[in-house]
């Protein structure tokens, strides 16, 4: 098989646009979770949400993205000018690499790569560096405090999170996303979910304190330490930091629905008369609507509790998070090891 | 037993859950929101918005000077000067409010013995320029022949109450 430069530079542009098939559509996303946050929140406080934009308030994310794009970035005195400008791109990078492994349907993923779920661990552990970068070269007690809290609560909601993905492994006998969602095979009762429910509502939980996210959101705590790690920033800077955590909150959201709702799978499958329809065949709508599903509950969350105080949060995580994983990494053992649960497929 | 209910209670999330289904509920309430400038609020007839000096029907302004309302003013924002016409009647040179004074009480309104001071149910206004706060005569004359419809029918709503 002669291997000129041609081949590879095809190689090179077919992988270019499919990375560029999914970037454009996630930042269309990110866009559009921001104005859904506000619609959904806004609705559950009884206003409407922004509806002057365009028709219904749909061009609000574009009119936001402009106003901060056009803002000055004011870099502070003091501040470690390189760690400064790098840290939303740590921040940011992670968030949108690990979508390199996730499979939109049974064939649509970049990289079909056998150590997927080891990849996106290692991407979303990245995530916090930037968030520490960024709150101590900005060299503002608040933005340091903000940077402490999120680091010490990211390390801890980890391992609760490891732990979940554990009990997945165990079930699925793959790393691989794709082999994954066809271990769940078979039907709703078939999903991960149902087998290792507390571990599927600890990963939902830690995922969100993962991503910083009401209830959890001390690292940015508007009431006591401002805005946390990212006071300092503004325009574009800050825009990004957005950016990476929408981005992130979408990315937990498709891997729960990946890891323990079935991916691409049809929830009618093996059901009788819809299964046989279009609806009971995997697809990539199943698994948008997943994702949107997830996302929704987030925003739900925000709207609901509030925040929790830090030590709270660390109780919650080694205290109640981190045993009941290690109880049910166990039973998800047995399960596997007597056949209690039959894989799919 | 009481420790180990609530510690079940806590674990299992039920508080939680209830929270969520409240939020969820007022997620589908019809929403309170007026869409401002499209829809508006009902106003009451006594609504005191923007001033206005009224005329007779027959073009002669009401205000006869007499400045009961400058005197009633509580926050000194009404600046009158007065004359003897030709025709010897006493009419005002100078009438003043200054709106960023002004607390918009209805005192001057109440005092006017002729009904020429009113307050309109206008409250949509704003200015422009350095001022322009400060509400002259011919200002004042002005708002009150182009809403003279509305202001009367104020007066006539609550006629039987005054």
């Amino acid at each position: 098989m002669p291997e000129t430069w041609l081949d590879h530079l095809i190689y090179m542009v077919i992988l270019l646009l499919k990375i560029i098939a999914v970037v454009v559509p996630l930042i269309l996303a990110v866009a559009y979770y921001t104005y859904m946050e506000r619609k959904v929140i806004g609705y559950m406080q009884v206003r409407r949400g922004p509806n002057r934009i365009g028709p219904l308030g749909l061009f609000q994310p574009f009119a936001d993205v402009f106003k901060l794009l056009l803002k000055e970035i004011v870099m502070p005195e003091n501040a470690n000018k390189f760690l400064f400008v790098l840290a939303p791109v740590l921040s940011m990078a992670p968030a949108f690499a690990a979508w390199v492994v996730v499979p939109f349907n049974d064939w649509m993923v970049i990289a079909d790569i056998d150590a997927g779920l080891l990849y996106i661990l290692a991407m979303s552990s990245l995530g916090v560096y930037g968030l520490i970068i960024a709150g101590w070269a900005s060299n503002s007690k608040y933005a340091f405090l903000g940077a402490l809290r999120s680091s010490a609560q990211m390390v801890s909601y980890e391992i609760a999170m490891g732990f979940a993905l554990i009990g997945v492994l165990i079930m699925a006998g793959s790393l691989n996303l794709s082999e994954i969602v066809r271990a769940q095979q078979g039907g709703l009762l078939d999903w991960f979910w149902f087998p290792l429910l507390p571990l599927f509502v600890i990963y939902v939980i830690s995922g969100v304190a993962e991503t910083n996210r009401a209830p959890f959101d001390v690292a940015e705590g508007e009431s006591e330490i401002v805005a946390g790690f990212h006071v300092e920033y503004a325009g574009a800077a800050f825009a990004v930091f957005f950016l990476a955590e929408y981005a992130n909150m979408i990315l937990i959201s498709a891997l729960t629905a990946i890891l323990f709702t079935g991916g691409w799978l049809s929830p009618f499958e093996g059901i009788p008369v819809i299964g046989d329809t279009i609806l009971g065949q995997g697809s990539i709508f199943w698994f948008l609507a997943k994702t949107v599903f997830f996302m929704y509950l987030f925003l739900w969350w925000r709207a609901t509790f509030p925040r929790y105080r830090y030590d709270q949060i660390m109780r919650l995580g080694w205290k109640v998070l981190v045993p009941i994983t290690m109880v049910w990494v166990l039973v998800a053992a047995c399960f596997s090891v007597f056949g209690l649960v039959v894989r799919g497929s | 037993m009481n420790a180990v209910t609530r510690y079940l209670k806590s674990l299992l999330l039920l508080e939680l859950g209830q929270g969520l289904a409240v939020t969820l509920r007022y997620f589908f309430r019809p929403k309170f929101t007026i869409h401002y400038p499209e829809e508006k609020t009902p106003k009451s007839n006594r609504f005191r918005g923007l001033h206005a000096l009224r005329r007779y029907p027959n073009g002669e302004e009401r205000c006869i000077a007499c400045k009961l309302c400058e005197a009633v003013c509580p926050a000194l924002a009404i600046t009158i000067d007065s004359t003897q016409r030709e025709d010897g009647t006493r009419r005002t040179t100078r009438y003043d409010i200054d709106l960023f004074k002004c607390i918009y009480c209805g005192f001057c309104e109440e005092s006017c013995p002729v009904d020429s001071i009113v307050e309109t149910g206008i409250l949509e206004y704003h200015f422009e320029n350095r001022g322009e706060h400060i509400m002259t005569k011919e200002k004042l004359l002005a708002i009150g022949d182009r809403y003279e419809e509305s202001i009367a029918e104020k007066r006539r709503q609550d006629a039987a109450y005054r």
